[in-house]
C-alpha cells in the first residue's frame, strides 16, 4: 500500500489543480531555476552551521551537534485555515488546563465518571506533590505543543499533545530567518503573518506565571540540563531573546523555601522558572536522589508557594496516549463545547476487544507505545515486513497495556526540495500554545517533514527535517 | 548575572592571557637558542619550563633537554596546565558557556584561537614553523584583548574579564622576571656579559618592553632597571604596578555597581599600596628572588579572595 496516490498535497490537493494560498509560492517554484534552490539550500545549510544552530541526537557521542535538515520550500496556512486551528488550539489548552487543576484537586472529572480514576492517580506520570496545590491562575501547562496533521482539504487531526517541556519552537523562529534571509523578495509579493514576537509573549507567559511578589518584578530564569542536552541551542537562544538569565540546577539555591539564583551581588530572589529539565531530575529530595541536574528543596519551594515552574510538575497525566483518548471528552465536560479539532481514532491495547482488533489489523495500523517519545519503539504496520510485525506482535501482546494503535493516516505532503528535484514529502505541524493571564498563539508553528520517500516519521531524531510555516494575512 | 557566568568569564580571560604570555616566552626561547652553547641548550630549556613550575615533568619527558621537546610540551601538551593547547581550550570551554555574555568579535576571536592551536596540533612542526604558529597565537590574543576592549559593555562582566586578564598577566610578569634566579649564567660568564645582557633584552622583549625600556631610561640594559620597569612603573602596560592598579580600579566599578566592599578590596588596595611606594633598591636588597616569590603568592591569595567573594567558589 503506498499512502502516495490517495493522499492530499498541501500545494496541489486531490486533483492536481493548485490551491489558493499556493498560488504565489506555486508560481515562484515554477520559474525559479533548480541550481538557485541547490545554491540556497546550501548558504541556508551555512547559516545554521555558523550560528550555531544545531542538535545533539539522544545517544550520539557526547558534543556531537548535527544539523536539523531545513528545507527551503516554505508549508502556507490560508487566515481562514488558521483561525480554525487556532480556535481549536485555544480550546484545547483551556480543557487540558482544566483537566490538570482537576486532575490534582477533587478530580470532579472521575466523579461524573467520564475518565476512571484509576487510569489518572495510577498513571506512572501523576505527581502526588501536586495534590490540592493551587497554582497560579490554576494554570498547568503554560506551554504546549500540539502536534497536528491533515488528511484532506478539510480534515486536520490532534495527534499528540506535549505538555511537559515541547521543544522545537527555536526553529520556527530561525527558519523564518533564514527564509526571509535568502528569499527577501518572496516576502515582498506575499503577505507572511510574523512569528518572531513569540520570545516576548513567552516573556509575558512566564511573568503571568509568578507568584504574588509585591511591588517587586518578578524575576524569571531559564532552567536548562545544560550543553550536552539535545535542545541546550534552543534553551540559550530562549534565554537570551528573552532577556533573562541561563541557570544550570547549581545556580540555584533554596533556602526557606524560597529560591535563589547565585550571583555576584549575593543570592537573588527568583519567582518563575522556565523549567527545560525534567520531572525526575528537578529536586533531588523529591524524585531521583541521582540527579545532579535538579535543585534540592525546589519541589518544597513550589509547595510553599514561593516559585512557579513553567510547565508545573506532574503534566504528563495529561499527555500521554493513553489519556489522549479523553480529549474530547473533557472539552465537553469542563467548557460545555463541541471539540473543534478532531483526535485520530484510536484503539487501547489495555481493552480486550480493541486489543483483538489491534492484532488483527497490524499490518494497517501504527502501534505506539504509551509512554514512548520520539518516533522510538514505534510500528508502522505497512512500512514493516512480516517478520517485523511478528517481532512487535509478540513484544505487543506480553505488554497490551502499553500500546495503543491508530489507522495508518495518509498524511498530507508539501512539495519538498531533495536530491532529484521537489517532490511531495509527508509534513505534521506542531503549534505552540501560551497560556498565561490568556492564550496565546503565534502564528504558525513547526511543520517537520520526513524526507525519505513514503516515510511518515517526521522526527528529528528519525531523520526529519523542517520547513518554514507560513499564515498568510486576512 | 549569575556567579558562574562571572567565574567562566574571569577562567577565560586568564587562560586567554596565559596562552599569549607562553606564546611570548617560547619566541624568546626561539632568539635565546640562537646564541646557546650545545652543552648548556638542555639548562636553559629547563629553566623556561620552570618558569610555569613544570622544569620536573619537562625534564622526565623522553625529549626533555631539546627545544623541540620545549616548544611541544609548551604548546600542544594536553597534561600541561600551562601548554597554549589546555589553555585556550579551557579558555573557549568557558567562554562558549557564556557566548550570550560575549560580544561576537569577542567570542570569535577566542574560538579562532582555539581553532588554530587544535588545527596545528595535529602536524609535526620545524623551528619555523613554530615560529608563525607562535605569531599567528599572539596576533589572535590581541583581537581578543582589542575586541573585550572596543565591543563590550562597560558593566560587571567587562570587569570581570579585565580582572582575569590583569592578576594573570601580573602573575606570569613576575614569573618571566624569576626566571633569572633560574637560568644560571654558563660557566666562566660574569653577571653583565654579553650573555646576561641578552638575557634581560629578551625577557623585555617578551612583554614588548624594549623599546619602552630605550623610552624610559636611555640607557644601555642593566638588571635593576629591567626588573624597575617591569615591578614599579605605572605607565608599563605589562608591569606588576599596572597590573594592580587595573586590577583596584575594576574592584572599584564593581563595588559601584553591587554596592558592597570584601576582603579582596583590602588585599588589593595593600598589594598596590606596595607596589607604588617601594624602591628598586630596597626589592634588590630583600632579594629579588625571594620579592617575586612572595608577590606571586599574595597575587594568588587575592585570586582565591575574588573567587570566593564574588564567584561563590570555596
Amino acid at each position: 500500500m503506498t499512502t502516495r496516490e490517495r493522499c492530499f498535497d498541501e500545494m496541489t490537493g486531490v486533483d492536481g489543480v493548485v490551491r489558493p494560498p499556493y498560488q504565489t509560492l506555486s508560481a515562484w517554484l515554477a520559474e525559479t531555476p533548480p541550481e538557485v534552490f541547490e545554491r540556497k539550500s546550501r548558504e541556508a545549510r551555512l547559516l545554521f552551521e555558523r550560528q550555531g544552530i544545531t542538535f545533539t541526537a539522544f545517544g550520539s557521542e557526547v558534543g556531537h551537534e548535527t544539523l536539523i535538515p531545513f528545507d527551503i520550500v516554505p508549508r502556507v496556512l490560508s487566515a481562514a485555515e488558521w483561525s480554525r486551528l487556532h480556535a481549536g488550539l485555544v480550546q484545547r489548552a483551556q480543557a487540558l488546563n482544566a483537566f490538570l487543576d482537576d486532575a490534582y484537586h477533587g478530580r470532579e472529572i472521575c466523579r461524573a465518571g467520564v475518565i476512571p480514576e484509576a487510569e489518572v492517580v495510577l498513571n506512572g506520570q501523576f505527581a502526588a506533590v501536586m495534590q490540592d496545590l493551587d497554582l497560579p491562575r490554576r494554570i498547568h501547562a503554560h506551554i504546549l505543543g500540539i502536534d497536528l496533521v491533515r488528511v484532506d482539504e478539510g480534515q486536520f487531526y490532534v495527534l499528540e499533545d506535549n505538555a511537559r517541556v515541547p521543544s522545537g519552537v527555536s526553529y520556527m523562529i530561525e527558519n523564518r530567518e533564514i527564509m526571509m534571509r535568502l528569499f527577501p523578495r518572496l516576502f515582498s509579493t506575499v503577505s507572511v503573518l510574523p512569528v518572531a514576537r513569540y520570545t516576548d509573549e513567552l516573556l509575558t507567559t512566564l511573568q503571568a506565571a509568578a507568584p504574588r511578589t509585591g511591588d517587586r518584578a518578578p524575576l524569571v530564569v531559564v532552567l536548562t540540563p545544560g550543553p550536552y542536552n539535545a535542545a541546550y541551542f534552543e534553551h540559550a537562544f530562549l534565554a537570551d531573546e528573552m532577556g533573562v538569565e541561563l541557570v544550570e540546577g547549581s545556580d540555584l539555591l533554596v533556602d526557606d523555601n524560597k529560591v535563589f539564583m547565585r550571583t555576584p551581588q549575593g543570592p537573588q530572589r527568583v519567582d518563575v522558572i522556565y523549567r527545560r529539565v525534567d520531572d525526575a531530575f528537578l529536586d533531588p529530595l523529591s524524585f531521583r536522589p541521582d540527579s545532579v541536574l535538579g535543585v534540592p528543596g525546589l519541589v518544597a519551594a513550589v509547595r510553599a508557594g514561593h516559585v512557579s515552574l513553567v510547565n508545573a510538575i506532574g503534566n504528563g497525566i495529561a499527555d500521554d496516549k493513553a489519556t489522549y483518548i479523553h480529549v474530547p471528552e473533557m472539552i465537553r465536560f469542563y467548557l460545555s463545547e463541541e471539540p473543534l479539532l478532531a483526535n485520530v481514532p484510536t484503539w487501547r491495547g489495555a481493552r480486550p476487544d480493541e486489543r483483538a482488533y489491534i492484532v488483527e489489523h497490524l499490518a494497517e495500523m501504527v502501534v505506539k507505545e504509551i509512554h514512548g517519545s520520539g518516533g522510538k519503539g514505534m510500528l508502522v504496520g505497512p512500512a514493516a515486513t512480516r517478520a517485523e510485525r511478528d517481532e512487535f506482535r509478540a513484544r505487543f501482546l506480553a505488554h497490551p497495556d502499553n500500546y495503543i494503535a491508530q489507522p495508518t493516516l495518509a498524511l498530507s505532503t508539501c512539495p519538498t526540495f531533495v536530491d532529484s528535484g521537489l517532490a511531495p514529502r509527508h509534513v505534521d505541524l506542531r503549534p505552540f500554545v501560551l497560556t498565561g493571564d490568556e492564550v496565546r498563539i503565534v502564528p504558525g508553528g513547526l511543520t517537520r517533514v520526513a524526507l525519505t520517500d513514503g516515510s511518515l516519521v517526521v522526527n528529528s531524531s528519525q531523520g526529519g527535517g523542517t520547513k518554514d510555516t507560513w499564515v498568510l494575512a486576512p | 548575572m549569575l556567579s558562574s557566568t562571572a567565574a567562566n568569564l574571569f577562567w577565560a580571560a586568564r587562560y586567554v592571557e596565559r596562552a599569549d604570555n607562553v606564546a611570548r616566552v617560547l619566541e624568546a626561547a626561539l632568539r635565546i637558542a640562537l646564541i646557546t652553547r650545545e652543552r648548556e641548550k638542555p639548562q636553559v630549556w629547563e629553566s623556561v619550563a620552570a618558569i610555569y613550575g613544570q622544569d620536573a615533568t619537562a625534564r622526565s619527558r623522553p625529549d626533555g633537554g631539546t627545544l623541540e621537546g620545549l616548544l611541544q610540551f609548551m604548546c600542544f601538551d594536553r597534561d600541561n596546565p600551562s601548554s597554549i593547547f589546555v589553555s585556550l581550550l579551557a579558555a573557549r570551554t568557558n567562554s562558549r558557556a557564556e557566548r550570550n555574555n560575549l560580544s561576537r568579535e569577542v567570542w570569535e576571536g577566542l574560538n579562532e584561537a582555539w581553532h588554530v592551536c587544535r588545527d596545528a596540533a595535529r602536524r609535526p612542526m620545524s623551528e619555523d614553523q613554530y615560529a608563525a604558529f607562535l605569531d599567528r597565537i599572539k596576533a589572535q590574543c590581541l583581537l581578543v584583548a582589542g575586541g573585550v576592549q572596543s565591543t563590550m559593555l562597560r558593566d560587571d562582566a567587562f570587569c570581570f574579564l579585565r580582572l582575569g586578564t590583569h592578576i594573570e598577566r601580573a602573575d606570569n610578569t613576575a614569573r618571566l622576571l624569576d626566571v633569572k634566579y633560574h637560568i644560571l649564567l654558563p660557566g666562566g660568564e660574569d653577571p653583565g656579559s654579553a650573555v646576561d645582557h641578552f638575557h634581560w633584552l629578551e625577557i623585555l622583549g617578551c612583554v614588548s618592553a624594549q623599546r619602552i625600556y630605550r623610552r624610559v631610561y636611555r640607557s644601555r640594559i642593566e638588571p635593576w632597571k629591567v626588573a624597575e620597569l617591569l615591578i614599579l612603573r605605572a605607565d608599563v602596560p605589562r608591569s606588576l604596578c599596572f597590573c594592580l592598579q587595573t586590577v583596584t580600579e575594576d574592584l572599584e566599578h564593581l563595588s559601584k555597581f553591587y554596592g558592597t566592599r570584601h576582603e579582596v578590596h583590602r588585599l588589593a588596595g595593600a598589594l598596590g599600596a606596595r607596589l607604588r611606594y617601594d624602591r628598586i633598591d630596597r626589592i634588590f636588597q630583600v632579594g629579588l628572588h625571594e620579592y617575586l616569590t612572595e608577590f606571586i603568592t599574595s597575587n594568588a591569595q587575592l585570586s582565591r579572595e575574588l573567587a570566593r567573594n564574588y564567584l561563590l567558589e570555596t
